[in-house]
């Protein structure tokens, strides 16, 4: 049996909040950068997006099927792509026409609803398959969550919600002496497949590629095919998961990642025996070899591969709990603004923003932060989420009215009349 | 090692910074082994030796330079004694000077033969000639004593210590707490300026308590960015007592402490005062201290109208600058320039969250203060109403604010000069 090498490619951008002030709370309800986060867009379509869509469309034509990859792209970010770059969405269709490019689901806001509401959680993962189908013609048959958060809990929502497969981190401290190099199955239920992240590969082209300190630096598409050979001697699969704006963003053009992106594929297929897979068809050809057993909440981010980046100091959790407290009544209020903004505020960025870490645990997180300081961006969010909770509750009041006394369901409907 | 250090005041007879920090520093050196002679003009007796040896100027007579007048006088020129003292002049200047006066100074030099001088050790109005005259005492004390390095802090003994440099050769450090820019504006004394540029001249190394501070030194003084050095204050907290108090009101209270001079930008802090109190009523501030914008601070209050909720103390002192820190929801420092700031690290350790301005040197230091620009009213509102208004964000910049002011350890900026001793005596 062949031996597999499966890529994926993360792609988000969030909605970054405008310098929201106090005196703004009941009087300004627009929250969004408008300005910042269309030149962002714009210049990481133009730096990452398109030439890396086009690099991997020469690619698939070039080995005819024998190079694969797949994406998940997030809700918000294909909003913004309608609205400030559609040649970006063109771009990813002439993709999917090729069949060699699978689309994997995840939560519509880039969210960590898996983490706090079941009912939110599904709500926005189907709201994503839809948005992904409309678009690439395709059903999402693997999901991989947002900074690939992972749980026995939440693997088995996925997996009731009649998922294949899911992707997450191969995190240290829950392999222990467990290779990330097979497939595994949710411990709750073992019809979901798990694909686990070979960290050490997939960080050797997403942060150490253009590190001159680094003694493998300069990275080949040779010396890197000499790794995956090392890795795969004895095992199946390796895993390369990493954000899309690895290509031209956090690595940039000078650097050389173009041409390795555009040799890899030549020197893996040339020089080895191993193929290219999507998810989907990984879970199809291979077995799990054991289940994980993964209790508290795992995800790609920093040394301690856990949740304390988005929700580890009080800032965030109150933030968090303040929003996810009136999740009932803005359902309830029907209110199509109202349901954009809540979306939009669910952003994990946000959250991340506020993260204390980042004064010992460097450069990733303040890339794209538009904060200087964690207690900035509280501020700042706070403001936004105070006047989103006065207009939430403005647009409760008559509801309950409504269910409330007949009494006063006449006079709300005298009203009405008037 | 052994140091000849010049101060001005030395606890517990304090009327700044500055005697705070050369304790806690010289506490921090002679736990790395480093003896401080330290030298000040009017010691009381009672100060704490435990650290160093304190050498009171009042004591000394003038005999050893008197012996050979002539030739010391060639190496401290700059040193003219009289009653009508000019301390300093260009040495074009001084060259016509001498000649003219060389033997009135020597008359002058012989007469406080074997004399004592009274210092005050103020900032009164003969400050001046208590500077030139300490600068000749200093002479005599570095002809009597040994040691390795000379280290004179602040302009005030910037003379001394270049006395004690040219007659000994031993390397000179300058410490830089504030410069005539953080006191005066731009409407600087040029005496005073003149005497800060001869000491940073003078020294082989000149060590200032925060980039912002260092880059005036390089910018304003024109002095080689190579011999500048940064070494962050600390603070020194043994001893420190958490007061509780019962608060007669329910207003949440936002407080500035301080002189109310241009330099700490009082006006900052009552424009944004208006614009909280005009969304969150249930709040009081607090204005203590006085200075020269004290009745345009009060006149700009009444005229906004918010009289009733803006308060004005007057000048505290010791255990009412506790008490009013306990008193506190909110600390704010909007300093126009501050060369370091060590009350917002007094408030961050009586567990009040802090807003400081970015223009101050302990922001360099800070990660739990909220930093504004100074003339950010509308940024300096809405962290005042954030503080106030979202209960997790003075919890968590307390408790990590409380740390961090804990781990500003004197002992590591007394590492740092101790490198710095040791680099110029290699």
């Amino acid at each position: 049996m062949k031996k597999t090498i499966c890529l994926y490619f993360q792609v988000h951008q969030p909605d970054r909040l405008r310098l929201y002030r106090f005196f703004d709370i009941g009087r300004e309800s627009y929250y969004y950068d408008d300005f910042a986060n269309k030149t962002i867009l714009k210049r990481v379509a133009q730096r990452c997006y398109l030439p890396a869509n086009e690099i991997l469309l020469a690619l698939i034509k070039q080995h005819r099927g024998a190079f694969r990859v797949s994406f998940s792209i997030s809700g918000v970010v294909l909003d913004q792509f309608e609205k400030y770059a559609p040649e970006v969405i063109e771009s990813f269709r002439e993709l999917a026409k090729t069949g060699c490019v699978e689309f994997l689901a995840e939560t519509y806001a880039h969210s960590l609803s898996s983490l706090v509401s079941e009912d939110e959680f599904i709500y926005q993962v189907k709201l994503h398959s839809a948005k992904i189908e409309e678009l690439f013609g395709q059903k999402p048959k693997v999901f991989r969550n947002t900074e690939l958060i992972y749980s026995d809990q939440i693997g088995s929502v996925v997996a009731a919600m009649g998922f294949r497969g899911m992707l997450t981190e191969g995190a240290k401290h829950i392999l222990g002496w467990k290779s990330p190099n097979y497939i595994y199955t949710n411990s709750l239920n073992p019809r979901l497949k798990l694909l686990l992240k070979n960290f050490q590969l997939s960080d050797d082209i997403a942060f150490r590629f253009s590190d001159r300190s680094w003694t493998n630096w300069p990275l080949t598409s040779d010396k890197y095919v000499t790794w995956l050979s090392r890795s795969l001697e004895k095992e199946e699969i390796v895993n390369l998961f990493m954000d899309y704006e690895t290509f031209g963003e956090h690595q940039q053009a000078t650097t050389g990642i173009f041409e390795f992106l555009k040799h890899l594929p030549g020197a893996v297929l040339s020089q080895t025996e191993f193929e290219f897979l999507t998810p989907s068809e990984v879970c199809k050809k291979h077995q799990p070899v054991a289940p994980l057993h993964v209790p508290y909440a795992i995800s790609w981010a920093d040394e301690e591969r856990d949740t304390s980046a988005w929700l580890g100091n009080e800032l965030q959790n109150e933030a968090f709990e303040k929003l996810y407290a009136v999740r009932e009544l803005v359902i309830a209020s029907g209110d199509k603004t109202l349901l954009q903004d809540f979306l939009r505020l669910q952003e994990s960025d946000h959250f991340y923003y506020m993260c204390t870490k980042f004064f010992s645990d460097g450069a990733v997180h303040k890339y794209f932060n538009p904060y200087e300081t964690p207690y900035e961006a509280f501020i700042n969010y706070m403001n936004v989420l105070s006047d989103f909770l006065v207009r939430v509750q403005k647009q409760a009041l008559p509801q309950e009215v409504k269910s409330g006394t007949k009494i006063a369901a006449k006079r709300g409907s005298k009203k009405e009349k008037r | 090692m052994k140091v000849l250090m010049f101060g001005w005041e030395f606890p517990p007879h304090i009327s700044g910074g500055l005697g705070t920090a050369c304790y806690g520093l010289t506490k921090g050196l002679s736990n790395m082994g480093t003896e401080v002679l330290f030298v000040m003009p009017s010691a009381s007796g009672d100060e704490d030796e435990s650290a160093v040896k304190i050498i009171n100027a009042s004591d000394i007579a003038v005999t050893e330079t008197a012996k050979n007048v002539r030739s010391v006088l060639e190496k401290v020129q700059f040193l003219r004694v009289g009653t009508n003292m000019i301390p300093y002049l260009t040495p074009e200047q001084f060259t016509e000077e001498v000649e003219k006066n060389r033997k009135g100074q020597v008359k002058d030099y012989k007469s406080i033969l074997g004399q004592k001088y009274k210092f005050s050790g103020k900032y009164g109005s003969d400050l001046m000639e208590e500077v030139s005259r300490y600068a000749m005492v200093a002479a005599e004390i570095a002809l009597r004593y040994d040691f390795d390095v000379i280290h004179a802090h602040d302009w005030l003994t910037y003379l001394a210590g270049t006395a004690a440099k040219r007659l000994t050769g031993k390397p000179l450090v300058v410490h830089v707490h504030a410069t005539e820019f953080d006191r005066s504006g731009n409407n600087i004394n040029t005496i005073v300026y003149d005497l800060e540029k001869l000491g940073m001249k003078e020294a082989d190394k000149v060590i200032a308590v925060s980039n912002l501070t260092r880059n005036t030194v390089i910018n304003k003084y024109g002095i080689n960015p190579d011999k500048v050095v940064t070494v962050h204050n600390a603070v020194d907290f043994d001893g420190f007592e958490q007061l509780s108090v019962n608060r007669g009101v329910d207003d949440k209270i936002v407080t500035f402490l301080g002189r109310i001079t241009f330099q700490k930008g009082p006006e900052y802090f009552i424009e944004a005062a208006a614009k909280v109190i005009r969304r969150y009523p249930k709040v009081r501030f607090v204005m203590t201290g006085s200075g020269d914008l004290l009745n345009r601070s009060i006149r700009r209050v009444a005229k906004l109208g918010i009289a009733t909720n803006f308060h004005f103390t007057g000048f505290l002192r010791g255990e009412d600058v506790k008490k009013m820190f306990a008193y506190s929801d909110v600390y704010v420092m909007p300093s126009v320039s501050e060369p370091f700031g060590i009350s917002p690290l007094e408030a961050m350790r009586s567990n009040v969250p802090t807003i400081i301005s970015k223009q101050s040197g302990v922001a360099e230091v800070l990660h739990h203060a909220i930093k504004v620009d100074f003339w950010d009213i509308d940024a300096m509102a809405d962290a005042i109403y954030g503080l106030l208004a979202y209960p997790a964000l003075p919890a968590m910049a307390v408790r990590n604010g409380l740390e961090e002011v804990n781990a500003l350890r004197w002992d590591n900026a007394a590492f740092r000069v101790n490198e710095i001793y040791a680099e110029l005596i290699k």
